[in-house]
């Protein structure tokens, strides 16, 4: 096949087509664009003009450039061009292993993992070579060679594992005979490589398949001086890099969510990152996991199991405000081992209760107030742990003596007693190994610990039971009950040094963590673990993916330790959470000391990426390209010869007319800066009109507004500038005196901050004049536009409305009017109803109203077309008939000087009522 | 054009009219030539209307007086009518062949709205009790609704004559002016300035004034073509080839708003009035302007 680069060609001859292009070249040349005929009267003016360049005739250069690369490309679609023909030859027979190492490494990129093998098993199957395949991670078992047909249906469903693989159990597993491998690695060393692959290369050729993408693992997270830990490693290390790391847990609804989100940096040449997070506690407790984000991979995910965690314990001391010395108060040793691994809470057991700790320590409390003892109990029915230690002043009071207190597991004798001191007989006593049962199971016991004083328990049927560590003697000395959900332990010894050397040893924090007062700030060790069953709750899989663990076995503790520190996790030990008696252990991918090593390929075995090439016929590619580039051809030669910019210009007026239908900005000055709008507005009286969105309505009612402001100017001292138009939703409306708002059936609604706005701006002594423009406001028969009045006015705050009484102040503002007529006559008007309590003035025809301009005036008589001139000062729209006609335009005229000297004077005319009373008080 | 599309153009024309009130067109002549008409002259003449009773003085013939009312008071009294005169009116609609254009299919061609307009104010004019005619030999100025017809068929058979046909460009016709009568021209304007120019003159000097209305389709005011292009003039006599049609736009401009400004120049010093009406606007706002400049006179 004739090939060109990664391209081969199935018909090369055609390609000689090419050498035509340049005669194409000079034929197109010759041809320009053909004219166009237009009948166009105005030819006439354009006699004798000359054309100002004498461009050729000729086609441009690029067009012509566009026309030959579309021949090129159909020259060349049709010569059959395919990328990455398939030359390689199958000179190789015999069986085929196909290895998968199948770990959490492979995760990352597992599907391409599945196409590469499915590849090898598809080539094998044409080859007719029977063909294995081993997930490495699997338990070792009998392998047999079969065709290909029977695997290639399960390739869909293979998934990694989250575990290492086993490549010392499947070398002695392997196949019988000879057969060729591919062994399809994670990239990360993993232990027994070695023999494996001498185990391989002893039955034939192996391959070996890498995948360049880097790997990343996250170590646990560790809580160390107050924040978290977190630290990544990484294979290869090359450039710098970052990841974000994101904290997850439930939110306090329950829902999981991301919780926090740290970015890690890798420096350049850097194998590992570290950083810190800190979190407030409440955050801290409830993180169930961390995760690189955008890797799906287990090694890029870490549980975190109660290590995070920090228990809020209040202490509570007897002798809270003694002042003594440091090392004889009572909590200070509590406080010592506490203060590292957990949060401590100090106040009243009121205060501490509403924190909701997860302990109380009440260190040497006698007696509670009945009040606090109900708080505590409620407490300690929803799960509290109450830690009581005993001392003098329990040893003095009559707590739990005759009958057992509710916050005492035990009943207590009269005065306790003393062992090994200077007046008493016997040695100190020590610890008698935990029973099997008690939490303090498996702890080793010191010997240096002694116990000289302690309260003793009353012989109680339940003691036995409650005991859960006693002195060698068998007198208890840690006593547990349940009460609710929570429990009451009490250490028969006092919590410092006093009574006992116990505050003093190790065992003193470990019984601590035990009874999950505190967390410990390490890893578990085997000791720890030992002698527990961990039943898995939480299961991971190789992607990361969190799972319900389901019926799983648990596992030994012993077991689960050495996973933990040495072998990691395995096909019978998933990685996960895993669930002891009180706490929660989390078994990673990664842990602390985990090291990723590529591994090492010796010079035998071939090496090869993961991606596969496959045939790609490029012809139907070409021939779109040509068609396409002709497409544009038609296009370009269109727009040459002007017959393009038509239609386009269509589509321009279009987008225009859709831009004049937005109700947002129809006008020129509504694109003036809020400031410039703002002058504008309030250098001069401006009326001004809501603009509706329909672009005819909004010329009227500004043809309108302008026409009535010169009347204005003509006949009175108000001389308003031109009208503004008012977009109700962007506008300061506090500007104007006066709006006029014709309703139109379609216009939108204002927004809530829009009628917020109107509100405020009625209250504040504006007036809206709307106008529904059908005539029959008041009529009784419901217009479309009375409608949507209705609608439009309905959160706006309008006083109650009436028919505007004859001796309303806007019959006599300026003229003397009884009708207000617009392009229609209909005699109703809606004005604020006047205040019931309105007399007849003294000597007037009129009430006496002198309080509140009406906020709204509602009619439809269309008073903008009334008022409307157009640019040349002549009316635009006829009114009525004839000479009747005028004076219904100037009796509309009249109504509208007398409504801006409303709004603008208020009630001065009203006030006039007074001017007899007041001419009579200034003669005096 | 066939007797349903006259139909048609009278209908829409009537309509237009109507949403008008009627026009009477103020004379301010006082002319030998006075028609008796509807036009009150708020004072004593001729006229069919009555104005008052005056007594009669010296001077005042017997006929005149009327003895109906002499006959109820010892007084003779003297019925007088209302002085009223009718004015003329002659509307030259451009017949040429410039005036088929039309820019856009969704718009009427010129000789479309020349005539629609004709039509509405002549609808006016005959209800204010003008006589109303076309200029030439079509259709003599006569007052009364029948005339619309004669005005309709008059401007069809100019405007389509199947034999001849029209001219490319269309000159003013001043054939038959009444004198001191009033005259409106409506054409596109685009045939030889120096006619309308020598048409005006001649209307001048026979007293008669009167509004130029220019007819302009969109298309024609903004130049929108480009690229290689012939153009011709309607009838096919003019044609002028460019390669850029889009270079001559500025310069196509400016010719035009020349033209325009002559025109405007032109009817003020004879007293007339000139409107350029674009046939993409409203018909209504061209008749109101015409309304008010015959009303205007001056």
């Amino acid at each position: 096949m004739f090939m060109i680069g990664p391209v081969g060609f199935t018909a090369p001859l055609l390609l000689l087509g090419l050498i035509a292009l340049p005669i194409l070249w000079l034929l197109l040349r010759a041809v320009p664009p053909a004219p166009i005929r237009r009948r166009f009267p105005g030819v006439a003016l354009l006699l004798g003009l000359k054309d100002d360049k004498a461009e050729t005739d000729k086609t441009p250069w690029w067009l012509l450039l566009l026309r030959m690369a579309a021949i090129a490309a159909a020259i060349i679609g049709f010569a059959g061009p395919i990328l990455n023909p398939d030359t390689r030859d199958q000179a190789e027979t015999g069986p085929l292993l196909v290895l998968m190492d199948a770990s959490w490494a492979d995760a990352r990129d597992w599907p391409r993992r599945i196409d590469r093998a499915t590849a090898l098993i598809d080539e094998a199957g044409r080859a007719g070579r029977p063909v294995a395949l081993i997930r490495l991670t699997d338990t070792p078992a009998d392998v047999v060679f079969q065709a290909a047909g029977a695997l290639q249906p399960l390739m869909a469903g293979i998934t990694p594992h989250a575990w290492t693989p086993d490549f010392a159990g499947w070398a002695k597993s392997l196949p019988t005979g000879d057969f060729a491998t591919y062994w399809l690695s994670d990239g990360v060393d993993h232990p027994a490589r070695a023999d494996l692959l001498a185990a391989l290369q002893s039955r034939g050729s192996v391959t070996a398949f890498e995948s360049p993408r880097p790997v990343i693992a996250l170590r646990p997270a560790q809580f160390k001086d107050g924040v978290i830990q977190l630290s990544a490693t990484r294979l290869p290390a090359n450039d710098a890099a970052t990841v974000e790391i994101s904290a997850r847990g439930l939110d306090p609804a329950g829902i999981e969510r991301e919780l926090a989100r740290i970015p890690l940096t890798f420096a350049a040449g850097g194998a590992d990152a570290e950083t810190a997070l800190s979190l407030p506690p409440e955050l801290r407790n409830r993180v169930s996991r961390f995760e690189i984000a955008g890797i799906r991979s287990a090694a890029a995910v870490t549980l975190t199991d109660d290590s995070l965690k920090r228990r809020k314990v209040a202490l509570i001391s007897g002798s809270g405000g003694a002042e003594g010395l440091q090392l004889l108060s009572p909590t200070h040793y509590l406080r010592q081992a506490l203060e590292p691994v957990a949060e401590l809470i100090d106040g009243s057991i009121a205060d501490v209760v509403l924190a909701n700790p997860d302990v109380i320590v009440l260190a040497d409390v006698a007696t509670l107030s009945p009040d606090e003892n109900d708080t505590i109990l409620d407490w300690l029915d929803k799960g509290g742990l109450l830690l009581r230690f005993a001392g003098p002043r329990l040893a003095a009071s009559d707590v739990s003596r005759d009958t057992e207190d509710d916050l005492m597991p035990v009943r207590l004798r009269i005065g306790g007693r003393n062992v090994g001191g200077a007046m008493s007989w016997g040695e100190p006593k020590s610890l008698a190994p935990f029973a099997e049962g008690s939490p303090f199971y498996g702890l080793p016991i010191a010997d240096d610990v002694t116990v000289t004083a302690q309260v003793l328990a009353q012989p109680d049927p339940d003691l036995a039971n409650r005991t859960i560590a006693a002195l060698a003697d068998g007198t208890p000395l840690v006593t547990r009950k349940t009460v609710g959900q929570g429990q009451v332990v009490l250490f028969h010894v006092t919590a410092n040094a006093e009574w006992s050397s116990l505050p003093l040893s190790g065992l003193f924090v470990q019984m601590l963590e035990r009874l999950a007062v505190s967390t410990r700030p390490t890893a578990p060790d085997a000791a720890d673990l030992a002698g527990q069953t961990w039943v898995p709750q939480v299961a991971m899989d190789a992607f990361g993916t969190l799972g319900d663990a389901g019926e799983m076995a648990g596992v030994d503790g012993a077991n689960l330790a050495a996973a933990l520190s040495q072998t990691g996790p395995s096909a019978t030990m998933p990685p996960g959470l895993y669930a002891g008696d009180d706490r929660r252990i989390a078994l990673n991918v990664i842990n602390a000391e985990t090291q990723l090593a590529a591994p090492a390929w010796p010079a035998t075995v071939a090496r090869e990426g993961l991606d596969v090439q496959t045939e790609q016929a490029l012809k139907g590619t070409a021939l779109t390209t040509a068609l396409s580039l002709l497409l544009i051809d038609v296009l370009a030669a269109l727009a040459l010869s002007g017959r393009l910019l038509g239609s386009l210009r269509n589509a321009a007026v279009l987008a225009v007319a859709l831009l004049m239908l937005a109700p947002t900005q129809p006008h020129a000055q509504e694109t003036l800066p809020d400031d410039l709008r703002a002058i504008e507005a309030t250098n001069a009286v401006r009326l001004g009109y809501v603009i509706t969105g329909d672009a005819r309505v909004d010329e009227v009612s500004r043809a309108g507004l302008r026409g009535l402001g010169q009347r204005l100017f003509e006949r009175t001292t108000i001389e308003p500038e031109d009208p503004l138009s008012v977009n109700l939703e962007t506008d300061e409306l506090l500007f104007f005196p006066f709006l006029y708002w014709p309703i139109t059936t379609d216009q939108p609604g204002p927004s809530a901050a829009a009628y917020a706005k109107l509100n405020r701006y009625l209250r504040t002594g504006g007036m809206i004049l709307f106008d529904t423009r059908d005539g029959d406001v008041a009529g009784g028969a419901q217009t479309p536009q009375s409608r949507k009045l209705q609608l439009l006015a309905a959160p706006l705050d309008i006083p109650p409305l009436e028919i505007l009484p004859e001796d309303h102040v806007l019959t006599r503002s300026f003229y003397l009017l009884q009708d207000f007529p617009g392009r229609y006559t209909n005699r109703n008007l809606w004005v604020e109803a006047a205040p019931p309590n309105a007399e007849l003035a003294e000597g007037m025809p009129f009430r006496n109203l002198n309080d509140g301009v009406t906020p709204i005036v509602l009619g439809g008589n269309d008073w903008a077309a009334a008022w409307a001139l157009n640019d040349n000062g002549t009316e635009m729209f006829p009114i009525g008939r004839g000479y009747a006609g005028e004076r219904q335009r100037e009796i509309a005229t009249r109504f509208g000087i007398n409504l801006i000297m409303h709004v603008l004077t208020g009630n001065y005319k009203s006030d006039q009522v007074h001017v007899p009373a007041l001419l009579e008080r200034l003669g005096q | 054009m066939t007797q349903a599309a006259q139909m048609d153009l009278r209908a829409r024309a009537e309509s237009l009219g109507e949403s008008l009130p009627a026009l009477l067109a103020a004379a301010d002549h006082l002319a030998a030539t006075v028609m008796l008409g509807e036009h009150g002259r708020r004072r004593a003449g001729m006229g069919d209307e009555f104005w008052q009773y005056r007594p009669a003085h010296a001077g005042d013939s017997a006929t005149q007086i009327d003895w109906r009312r002499s006959a109820r008071s010892d007084e003779q009294f003297v019925r007088e009518r209302e002085w009223q005169a009718a004015q003329t009116v002659s509307l030259w609609v451009d017949p040429a062949r410039s005036l088929q254009f039309s820019g856009d299919t969704s718009r009427p061609t010129k000789s479309d709205r020349a005539q629609l307009l004709a039509l509405a104010l002549s609808v006016l004019l005959l209800r204010g009790g003008e006589r109303v005619g076309l200029t030439g030999d079509a259709a003599r100025p006569r007052a009364g609704r029948a005339q619309l017809l004669h005005l309709a068929q008059g401007m069809a058979s100019d405007a389509a004559s199947p034999d001849y046909g029209p001219a490319d460009y269309g000159t003013p016709d001043v054939a038959n002016l009444t004198s001191h009568s009033r005259a409106v021209f409506i054409s596109d304007f685009f045939g030889n300035l120096e006619d309308v120019e020598t048409a005006l003159a001649m209307a001048s000097d026979r007293g008669v004034r009167g509004a130029l209305v220019q007819i302009l389709d969109p298309a024609e005011e903004d130049f929108p073509f480009d690229g290689r292009t012939i153009f011709e003039s309607m009838g096919g006599s003019l044609r002028h080839e460019t390669l850029r049609a889009g270079d001559l736009r500025t310069r196509y401009l400016d010719r035009l708003a020349e033209r325009k400004a002559r025109l405007e120049t032109l009817a003020r010093a004879s007293g007339w009035h000139y409107l350029c009406h674009h046939t993409g606007q409203s018909a209504q706002s061209a008749l109101l302007w015409l309304f008010t400049a015959l009303e205007r006179g001056r």
